[in-house]
């Protein structure tokens, strides 16, 4: 449905921007949405969908830009405001009270009533009609924590279209929902399209994309990259356009070492867990750098997690030295002499009030248990140790390491593993938002790890990075390990184009 | 459906087994008139509770409510025997008073994000220092209009007597069963302790919800208040001293989950109940100290605690299975 020319368009955003301190979250970002059109909104961590999203909704303010909704230019001042201008949200984790009734859920703050008392029949003959027209057949007396995310999802939608939203933005609607429910949920978007509504839909799975979507936008570090018809967008491009790289005209040129031989150190036979990652076979022999490639949301991290013991597996068995081992909690893994860098260092990585001695010694004194203390002495030694090893830039041990600079955090989360002498050390994204130079040291510091012989699965976005120093590449999509590249099989372009293949 | 009736069903079910334990050692229990004292004797318990049960329903605390009974008492024993004002204006005055404190602690805690236990705190000692500064000793209450009151009672058949006091706290129940369940406030409540965040984003008027809801909290602890002086014909500094926690006792055995969103005022009349039981069996056995009583509650509770734990991780379960 293509609206005439002089109809102005549902929804209108004209150089967007937004700044933090230090980052350029939105740069004269364009966006525009057609009445009954599904838009896919898409971009890799910190592309600034999120900032689009929360400064059109009135959770940001933004620093300059025009947002117009059918023409009409408008500032929402928080979300229940946009609401009342049509803009409705419906996010992943979904905004609703799970102790509240599902009729209560759809109607409160407008409850039927008569003398000041709740006609409670009367909401829930109309929350059942209401549901109805989604098809969903539900008691709607019952609290809305009994259903699942995917109904629980539904009832937003019911109560966003409602509040008479022309614009409905789902953020990552899909991202715990199973393939039925994904089914179930793209048959009420295609209804809600053919009743007018602008859907703006934001997702990793690019099936999904293609499945659903009439028009993408494409943002990148805060810039709109493009926005594109989907029927005339081959899924090589669109992945190109969102890592932002064209395919290279030859194979970039990696060092050659010979392939590692012998018998796994670790390996791992069918395993999974519903709705994180499906079942996948992977093996690890000492000395091995595998990397695991896809784009946000492919399942990367999952993988990392369960094999962490950080997740729980609930199909499959792990294997250490050939024997079945259990892995159900960290302090497993962490037995077994694995360890882990996680991807979001400030949360889940480093405690910044401690100093980088304590950081250091924190894997290595947890596997000692808390009643054995390291003497001082011995911390001292493996600190300094460590800093002089890594090159870590501080001017003593005992400095907070929330002080440091993003690569020096990320060395001293190293010293923490490496002091634990691990066989089997998981980075995820250990080059994420350091500095060119410590990017260098970082690599270099995983080839020499490798060649102390041990096993090393690395998780990195940048595919030239990870086709420079892994051994094999296991590319991800749509939570399941899709095809594993070795030997010259290895190459960014590859990576990329089984991204994007189907 | 079910389900989520469980936590009032077990409450229920302790309270029958408790009585038919009290029946089968003392069978006077049967009697309309052990029932009636049951009753009567908790009837300002019950009235306070079910303003508590609105504070905890929303996720908040009111530990002010014992000092709130007490200067209530105070309030009223000064004003009628000392300067002679109309029992019936001194009840107005001091409802409108306590309304007026309950709305401002509401106030504090929502304008300036402060933790409904930092500020129910203040206020508990505020209105005990109330008591002190009006009066430090026991004053009778001995106006006319209080024997009248006190007179009024229906004649149960077999002996016993429905108290007008019963009779408030019965009315109040009421009340506060239409309130929570029956209108957009009650609602409003239940969102509040589901999720304060998402309340507010569903366009739930979060700041007039929580002045009101501590508003009637004080004002329901000022009407315990004069129940109290009722049953005890005298007003004290030093009465009701720990009732807030006999009373958040009471809500959560009635089955009201203490972080919010999930119970029932009537389960709260059951666990008020449950707790007069207690002392009403402790009393009829004689050689028990009444310090028993607060064993049992402490039991009792603890177990309950327990029980919630538990029920709602087996939803989890059974959500993601």
């Amino acid at each position: 449905m293509q609206p005439s020319t002089e109809q102005p368009q549902l929804l209108e955003i004209r150089g967007l921007t937004k700044g933090f301190p230090g980052v350029q979250a939105l740069d004269h970002v364009d966006f525009t949405l057609h009445a009954g059109e599904i838009h896919g909104l898409l971009g890799e961590n910190g592309a600034g969908k999120s900032t689009l999203i929360k400064a059109l909704t009135g959770v940001l303010r933004r620093d300059a830009g025009i947002i117009r909704l059918e023409g009409q230019e408008v500032t929402a001042r928080d979300t229940a405001d946009a609401l009342s201008l049509g803009i409705g949200t419906v996010y992943q984790e979904v905004n609703l009270l799970p102790n509240l009734s599902v009729a209560e859920n759809l109607f409160i703050g407008r409850q039927p009533h008569r003398f000041g008392l709740v006609r409670t029949g009367e909401m829930r003959r109309r929350a059942s009609e209401l549901l109805a027209g989604y098809g969903l057949d539900i008691d709607v007396a019952n609290p809305l924590s009994s259903y699942s995310v995917a109904i629980q999802q539904i009832v937003a939608i019911a109560r966003a279209v409602d509040l008479s939203a022309k614009v409905l933005i789902l953020d990552e609607p899909t991202a715990s929902l199973d393939a039925q429910e994904v089914e179930t949920l793209f048959g009420i978007l295609k209804g809600l399209k053919s009743r007018g509504i602008g859907i703006v839909f934001v997702t990793h799975f690019l099936d999904q994309v293609y499945a659903v979507c009439d028009r993408i936008t494409v943002l990148r570090n805060g810039r709109l990259v493009g926005s594109r018809p989907i029927a005339e967008l081959p899924r090589i491009e669109l992945v190109s356009m969102m890592l932002g790289r064209e395919l290279a005209a030859e194979a970039l040129h990696r060092n050659q070492r010979p392939a590692v031989t012998g018998e796994p150190l670790v390996a791992f036979q069918n395993y999974g867990k519903r709705r994180m990652i499906e079942p996948f076979d992977l093996a690890l022999r000492p000395g091995e750098v595998v990397g695991l490639a896809g784009l946000l949301g492919s399942g990367r991290t999952e993988t990392a997690k369960l094999i962490f013991g950080v997740e729980r597996a609930d199909s499959g068995q792990a294997f250490v030295d050939g024997q079945p081992v259990r892995l159900a909690t960290p302090r497993d893994a962490a037995r077994l002499c694995f360890g882990f860098t996680p991807e979001d260092r400030k949360t889940e990585g480093i405690v910044a009030e401690l100093s980088i001695r304590e950081n250091i010694i924190l894997a290595l004194q947890a596997q000692r248990g808390w009643l054995h203390k390291i003497p001082r002495a011995k911390q001292d030694e493996i600190a300094s140790r460590f800093i002089k090893l890594l090159d870590i830039r501080t001017p003593d041990a005992e400095k907070p390491i929330g002080l440091l600079s993003g690569g020096n955090q990320q060395k001293a989360l190293l010293a923490r593993w490496l002091a634990t002498e691990p066989r089997f050390l998981i980075l995820d994204e250990p080059t994420r938002g350091i500095d060119v130079g410590a990017h260098a040291e970082i690599i270099r510091l995983i080839e020499r790890l490798c060649e102390d012989g041990l096993a090393l699965l690395v998780i990195s976005s940048e595919l030239e990075e990870i086709a420079s120093y892994s051994d094999r590449v296991v590319v991800l999509r749509d939570r399941r390990h899709v095809r594993e590249l070795s030997g010259d099989e290895v190459s960014a372009d590859t990576i990329m184009t089984t991204i994007a293949s189907h | 459906m079910i389900r989520r009736h469980i936590p009032v069903l077990i409450t229920l079910a302790v309270f029958i087994v408790g009585y038919l334990i009290c029946l089968a050692q003392f069978p006077s229990f049967a009697s309309t008139r052990v029932i009636g004292n049951l009753l009567t004797d908790n009837a300002f318990l019950g009235i306070v509770a079910v303003g508590m049960t609105f504070v905890i329903l929303s996720g908040g605390i009111d530990l002010s409510v014992g000092s709130v009974i007490a200067f209530t008492g105070v309030f009223l024993a000064v004003t009628i025997e000392r300067y002679g004002v109309n029992p019936y204006l001194a009840f107005v005055l001091i409802l409108g008073l306590a309304a007026l404190f309950g709305a401002g602690m509401g106030f504090l805690i929502h304008a300036f994000q402060i933790p409904a236990f930092i500020v129910t705190l203040a206020g508990m000692f505020l209105a005990r220092g109330l008591c002190f500064v009006l009066t430090t000793d026991s004053i009778p209450i001995n106006a006319p209009a209080y024997g009248q009151i006190t007179d009024i009672a229906f004649a149960l058949p077999g002996g016993g007597r429905l108290t007008f006091i019963a009779i408030v706290m019965l009315v109040t129940f009421a009340a506060g069963i239409v309130l929570a369940h029956f209108t957009r406030f009650g609602a409003n409540v239940y969102a509040l302790g589901g999720n304060r965040t998402s309340a507010e984003l569903m366009g739930v008027p979060v700041g007039k919800t929580t002045v009101r809801i501590y508003m009637l909290s004080s004002l329901l602890a000022a009407l315990a208040g004069i129940v109290f002086s009722f049953y005890t014909s005298a007003g004290y500094s030093l009465a009701a001293t720990g009732v807030e926690l006999d009373t958040i006792a009471a809500v959560v055995i009635g089955g009201t989950l203490l972080t919010g969103g999930y119970g029932t005022i009537i389960g709260t009349f059951v666990g008020v109940l449950i707790q007069g039981l207690i002392q009403t069996y402790i009393t009829f056995e004689g050689t028990l100290s009444s310090w028993w009583t607060k064993i049992a509650i402490g039991a009792l509770l603890f177990a309950f605690i327990v029980l919630q734990r538990g029920l709602s991780a087996a939803s989890v379960r059974s959500r993601s299975a």
